[in-house]
């Protein structure tokens, strides 16, 4: 109890204090117990539970600790003598005997009883339940202590605030309501606890320390005391311990630590060595490879073109540190002594370090070849000829990009069709143009009758196909030519055909021009059966009519399908059989006439087919496609190419196989023809052998157009091809 | 159709592998003493050859060991001693927390250590692996030799590394198996052979170093101790099959005789023994004398395969090597302060020379500077102010140089002062269209016994005899145009005929192009992946040459540079 108290002296917030000495001075005249009795409860209200506890035994005990707050309170206390002794042992325990001297001599210094007990008895509750209620709580009479009347409001409260001198010291007891001022001796005591200072007075803090306990033996001892027996008589626990000791080391349990040796022992390790043993290692073992050899560069002094001028000194700076060729600067030195210190050296021991254990490793087969050996073995082109090698003739004569090109089955006479409007013939000996037709629109696609007996160009202009009597050679063919058309009978019955056949007439007629089938589209692309009767044509058209039969003889046409398939590029008669080939974008479609039905599909691999052409065998298709390859089939083989080739750079714009010899031909967009020898076997057990034997160079490209159309000459190892600049060449 | 399911990624690649995470799980390791334990046992990761299969469809980067490794990391007894050492830190901690002194020092008596004996055996089964995984191993030690004997690693470490390299040193020059010495900006590289192995080590310039911030010396020092292991060994079984002494001894003189005089306070018995040795100037004693009489002659016996041309020149080479053993054999060397000494010692050592030094510089000098005897004195600066006759005063790069030439160079291009040939690398060896510098091929010349230097001297008559006939021709010519043109001054006439030019038929030129044309157009017929393949290669040559071809071309321009130099120099002078 008293220690609590005396703690809570030095400890005690400060209004608590406060409020306490209040209520101290404002009873001042009432009897002692009735001051201690309130003392005593507010004070038991800031203090810990346990001390209140001991508050409810003995109660009047309280008042001690009370007193020690101020000593006008404990001379108060000290009239209770019977309590004296008990506490003063309390006291004794807790406190310096400096501390306590005071408090002790003051004690009956002071000693009035005069004051009036009002002790309320409400006990330990929270005040604020007496709120509502005029009391605030009982004397010890049970009689109700009544607050004291206060009708003060704010006013009233203002203007105490500005007239009381001693409002700054007046403070409200909680428990019985009064307003109390407070002495000078107990706002001085608020005002020392505010500063941190001790409560008391007379306490002096700083006291000059007593050293007993120095390093200084002093001749006095400290105390009186006598030493003991057992200081002077050997202990009988040590000798046990001792002798077991003695014991244990005689039997030689216990011995004296080793040495520690720190040199390593180094034996003979592979005295026994297995080299079978793999041990831990598997065949998954990648050994570390090892660091690459230093080469003359990183010479002290090497020679001087390994030294790296201004310009590669820059670049290296530059560089990335893992791009570089080189980790380090080739500097020379001119002698040993002028050699520095490499300052990356313990970088570089690390990083190989790191590269061992942090790097993951795998084996990479490294390709020991030849570069030759890749190369395939192909006959030389040398053994393969004829075939065209140099540029023989140039026909100028053309104003426009010439599309298309055609020969006379006598290989006498060339046809060629141009973006300018016209249609020229051709001599290919002399290059002479012997005859312009001038058409209405840009010719896209001519063909000369195959059959020798008739002399009939097919051109495709706009939206119609002229058939035209060039007028060339002899005299009695085209003439028989003429008359061919001339005795046509139309049927008695007229059959509804998708085209309309009319006849040449006037200007045009003595032109040349003898038929004009009028188609409802624009006509891509025109060809001619083998035979000479029959030719095809394709309109730019999605619909199923975009592929026409036409027979020239009769003057008759027919759309052989009933569905499109795609928009067809372009359209090709079998030499031997009755097969007719479509491509369409993708696919090759490979129709027999005679069943009248689909013989095979082809799958080119291409992307966009531009051009195709057969062998004169029939068994051998080449497709040419505007991603640059050019696809060989094969189609007793698969419907898939037998050879992909893409030796283009650019598109390909047209195919052509030479009727005799075993040579075909593709002219592209980069302005060369590319010749090879396709050599066709007659053992079906024998693939077809494809060399490339010559490239030709000779069109200038245009507008990002080179070769568009290349040709045989029917008899003769001869190419033409005709370009984007106006011009056709002929090489031989 | 029936039975079960076959699920992804449970068979195949994806089991063999493991990532670092799991395996550091399996293992029940932290990340340090993972690494550890892969640095000792020499375990790596893996570049698995489809890595989204291994990681199960991810494509996350991952790390990943063989998980054959990481199972035979599970029972590797050094995983318990970096557990018992975890738990010893642990409670050396708590003792220290605790000021129990007196159990911080019995845990310290029994700090638990390790031996990495077994792994060594482990991962070299034969003698031979090992020797081929030395280069790292020296490497390393030499590093760590160097380094300051405070700070970045231990002490004991540091010692133990110079002691191994210093008997590794001795070991190559009782045995004479040093072939190449390389000076380069890095350190000095040497190529010894041993047992037939060709080892490779770069040791550092004596000088001290700059400590890298960025490096971990922990993962250093967990190699070095490695390959300290590793090293000991290796030099136990050298020693063994040289029949020395190991640890060594030095030849000569007993023990008693190597301490230091009364009063000549030199450093610790231990320490000086130590420092005589890596003196490198007295051979080591063996266990049996050596009896020249008991060298055999070894038999040789044709490998099968092997034509006669091979044979002889293998002979040939085997020649070399022997006569390259004793290439300094009978000459006495002197070493100037300012010469590095340890690494020209070592090497005038390897190959038979006598070697001292000045008695200021290191223990173990032999003989003095005014010693009649000396042949050859290295020296290290521009002018010399006494010079005695009778020996030559030569730079170090000729030690080098004679070594890798296989013969003791002219000594005229290393006098002190002269500007040095350039020192080339020995171990670039030319392919035909790889770039080969001048030097080089004076050096080839020189081994082969011409003599190149009168020829140089010749061409350069030449070249400066073609020289001023250019320019009498040039003077010529301007004067002949000037005769003509005034004579076509003389007489104008209007018209002009030219002569026609026969238009000449390179036969061979046409037929270079037919072939490469030929060549063109197969290459057109190749196969896609052949073609790329072939390109690729093509590519890689072309780059070679090109190179080539540069450092040729700089080399030209760096000639001319230097004639001209010279010419007005002269005419300077004159």
């Amino acid at each position: 109890m008293e220690r609590a108290g005396g703690s809570r002296r030095l400890s005690i917030p400060s209004t608590q204090v406060l409020e306490e000495q209040a209520q101290e001075s404002d009873d001042l005249t009432d009897s002692e117990e009735s001051i201690y009795s309130g003392l005593e409860d507010s004070g038991s209200d800031s203090s810990t539970e346990e001390e209140e506890a001991e508050d409810q035994g003995n109660g009047d005990e309280g008042t001690l600790k009370g007193s020690s707050l101020s000593k006008k309170a404990q001379a108060g206390v000290a009239s209770q003598k019977k309590e004296q002794g008990q506490c003063q042992s309390l006291e004794a325990e807790s406190m310096p005997s400096a501390q306590q001297d005071l408090p002790r001599r003051d004690e009956y210094e002071e000693d009035t009883s005069d004051e009036e007990d009002v002790r309320n008895t409400v006990g330990n509750i929270p005040m604020e339940w007496y709120q509502d209620y005029p009391h605030v709580g009982y004397d010890l009479d049970g009689k109700r202590i009544y607050k004291p009347i206060r009708t003060k409001d704010e006013l009233d409260k203002f203007l105490d605030k500005m007239e009381n001198p001693d409002y700054w010291r007046t403070v409200q007891d909680k428990l019985t309501g009064v307003d109390v001022r407070l002495t000078d001796e107990q706002v001085e005591l608020v005002q020392r606890l505010q500063k941190g200072q001790f409560g008391d007075v007379h306490l002096n803090p700083y006291e000059p320390a007593v050293d007993f306990f120095s390093s200084q033996v002093m001749i006095h001892p400290v105390t009186n005391r006598p030493a003991d027996k057992r200081s002077f008589i050997p202990s009988l626990l040590e000798k046990e311990k001792v002798s077991k000791l003695v014991h244990a080391i005689k039997m030689g349990w216990i011995k004296p630590r080793k040495p520690k040796e720190d040199t390593p022992s180094y034996y003979d390790l592979w005295a026994q060595e297995d080299p079978n043993s793999i041990l831990g290692r598997h065949k998954m073992h990648v050994p570390a490879p090892k660091l690459r050899l230093p080469g003359h560069e990183e010479s002290y002094n090497p020679p001087p073109e390994y030294l790296l001028s201004e310009e590669e000194k820059l670049a290296w700076a530059q560089q990335e540190a893992a791009e570089r060729k080189l980790n380090f600067l080739p500097q020379q030195y001119r002698c040993l002594r002028a050699v520095p210190a490499y300052a990356r050296f313990i970088h570089e021991r690390f990083e190989r370090c790191l590269d061992l254990y942090l790097c993951p490793r795998q084996r990479k087969m490294r390709v020991n070849v030849d570069p030759e050996d890749l190369i395939p073995k192909l006959p030389k082109p040398r053994d393969l000829q004829p075939f065209p090698t140099t540029q023989a003739l140039v026909y100028c004569g053309h104003t426009g990009l010439v599309r298309c090109l055609s020969i006379s089955p006598s290989g006498q006479w060339l046809v060629s069709g141009s973006d300018d409007g016209t249609v020229r013939f051709w001599e290919v000996s002399s290059a002479r143009c012997m005859k312009t037709l001038p058409v209405e629109g840009v010719v896209k696609s001519i063909a000369w009758n195959p059959n020798p007996a008739v002399c009939l160009v097919a051109v495709a202009v706009e939206q119609s196909v002229l058939l035209v009597n060039p007028g060339l050679g002899d005299k009695l063919l085209y003439g028989a030519t003429d008359q061919l058309i001339e005795a046509y009978k139309p049927p008695e019955e007229e059959r509804l055909q998708p085209v309309t056949w009319a006849v040449a007439a006037g200007a045009e007629h003595s032109r040349g021009v003898r038929l004009i089938i009028r188609h409802g589209k624009p006509v891509k692309q025109v060809t001619w059966h083998p035979r000479g009767d029959y030719l095809a044509s394709v309109l730019a058209d999605d619909s199923h009519t975009q592929v026409l039969i036409h027979q020239a003889s009769k003057r008759w046409s027919q759309s052989p399908f009933r569905r499109s398939k795609g928009q067809v590029q372009c359209v090709l008669f079998h030499p031997l059989r009755p097969f007719f080939f479509v491509a369409t974008q993708r696919y090759v479609r490979l129709y027999n006439l005679l069943k009248q039905e689909l013989a095979k599909k082809l799958l080119t691999n291409c992307k966009w087919v531009s051009s195709m052409a057969i062998h004169p065998a029939g068994d051998n298709l080449i497709c040419g496609s505007y991603d640059s390859k050019l696809a060989w089939f094969d189609l007793d083989l698969s419907t898939k190419p037998y050879r992909v080739l893409r030796h283009h750079k650019k598109a390909l714009r047209s195919v052509a196989f030479h009727k005799h010899y075993p040579l075909f031909a593709s002219g592209s967009d980069d302005g060369s023809v590319i010749v090879c020898h396709g050599m066709v076997y007659n053992d079906l057990l024998q693939n077809p052998l494809i060399v490339p034997v010559k490239v030709l160079k000779g069109h200038a490209p245009t507008r990002d157009l080179g070769v568009l159309d290349v040709l045989f000459h029917p008899t003769q190892p001869w190419l033409f091809s005709s370009g984007a600049d106006a011009t056709i060449r002929l090489f031989a | 159709m029936g039975g079960l399911e076959k699920k992804k990624y449970e068979r195949g690649s994806a089991t063999n592998y493991i990532t670092r995470n799991k395996a550091r799980k399996k293992l029940q390791l932290s990340l340090a003493d993972f690494r550890r334990l892969c640095i000792l046992k020499g375990i790596y990761p893996h570049e698995p050859k489809h890595k989204k299969k291994v990681n199960k469809g991810s494509t996350a980067a991952r790390t990943f060991y063989l998980l054959k490794d990481i199972k035979f990391l599970l029972h590797e007894p050094i995983v318990n001693k970096f557990r018992e050492y975890k738990v010893f830190v642990r409670k050396l901690r708590k003792a220290y927390g605790k000021s129990e002194w007196n159990t911080v020092e019995r845990l310290k008596d029994n700090k638990p250590s390790y031996k990495l004996d077994h792994i060594i055996k482990e991962r070299y089964p034969t003698f031979i692996d090992a020797l081929r995984d030395l280069d790292d191993a020296l490497s390393m030690c030499f590093l760590f030799a160097t380094f300051p004997r405070t700070g970045k690693c231990h002490v004991q470490t540091i010692q133990l590394c110079r002691r191994l390299t210093v008997e590794f040193l001795n070991y190559i020059i009782a045995s004479r198996s040093l072939r190449k010495v390389f000076l380069s900006i890095k350190g000095i590289y040497y190529q010894a052979e041993v047992l037939g192995q060709p080892i490779t080590w770069i040791a550092p310039y004596a000088f001290a170093h700059d400590h890298p911030t960025d490096v971990d010396y922990r993962v250093m020092a967990t190699f070095t101790e490695f390959y300290t292991t590793l090293l000991g060994f290796v030099n136990f079984r050298l020693y063994q099959s040289l029949n020395l002494h190991y640890p060594p001894k030095i030849e000569g003189q007993a023990e008693a005789e190597w301490k230091p005089e009364e009063g000549q306070m030199y450093a610790m018995d231990s320490e000086s023994y130590m420092e005589k040795l890596s003196a490198l100037s007295a051979s080591l004693t063996r266990v049996v004398a050596p009896n020249p009489e008991d060298e055999v002659q070894v038999d040789e016996f044709p490998v099968d395969g092997e034509s006669a041309e091979q044979e002889v020149a293998r002979k040939k080479e085997q020649e070399a090597v022997e006569k390259q053993k004793k290439l300094f054999e009978g000459l006495r060397f002197f070493l100037n302060r300012e010469v590095p000494r340890e690494p020209i010692a070592f090497i005038i050592r390897c190959f038979g020379g006598s070697v001292s030094w000045d008695k200021s510089v290191c223990i173990g000098a032999t003989y003095d500077v005014r010693d009649p005897t000396i042949t050859h004195q290295i020296v290290d600066r521009p002018s010399l102010e006494k010079q005695v006759i009778g020996r030559y005063y030569l730079q170090p790069q000729w030690v080098f140089d004679s070594v890798n030439a296989k013969m003791c160079l002219p000594v005229a291009d290393y006098f002190p002062g002269v500007l040095l040939p350039p020192h080339l690398s020995p171990f670039v060896s030319e392919k035909d269209g790889d770039y080969i510098p001048p030097e080089k091929l004076k050096l080839l010349a020189l081994q082969r016994g011409e003599n190149p230097a009168e020829e140089s001297g010749e061409e350069e008559e030449e070249d400066s005899g073609d020289d001023d006939d250019e320019g009498s021709e040039k003077e010529g010519d301007g004067k002949l145009k000037k005769l003509e043109e005034q004579r076509s001054q003389g007489k104008k006439l209007p018209v002009k005929v030219s002569a026609g030019t026969v238009r000449l038929e390179d036969k061979q030129r046409a037929a270079q192009e037919e072939q490469s044309e030929e060549k063109r157009l197969a290459i057109m017929m190749m196969k896609k992946r052949e073609k790329y393949l072939y390109q690729k290669i093509m590519f890689g040559k072309k780059r070679k040459v090109r190179e080539a071809t540069r450092l040729a071309e700089k080399r030209k321009a760096h000639d001319a540079a230097t004639k001209s130099e010279k010419k007005t120099k002269k005419v300077r002078r004159e």
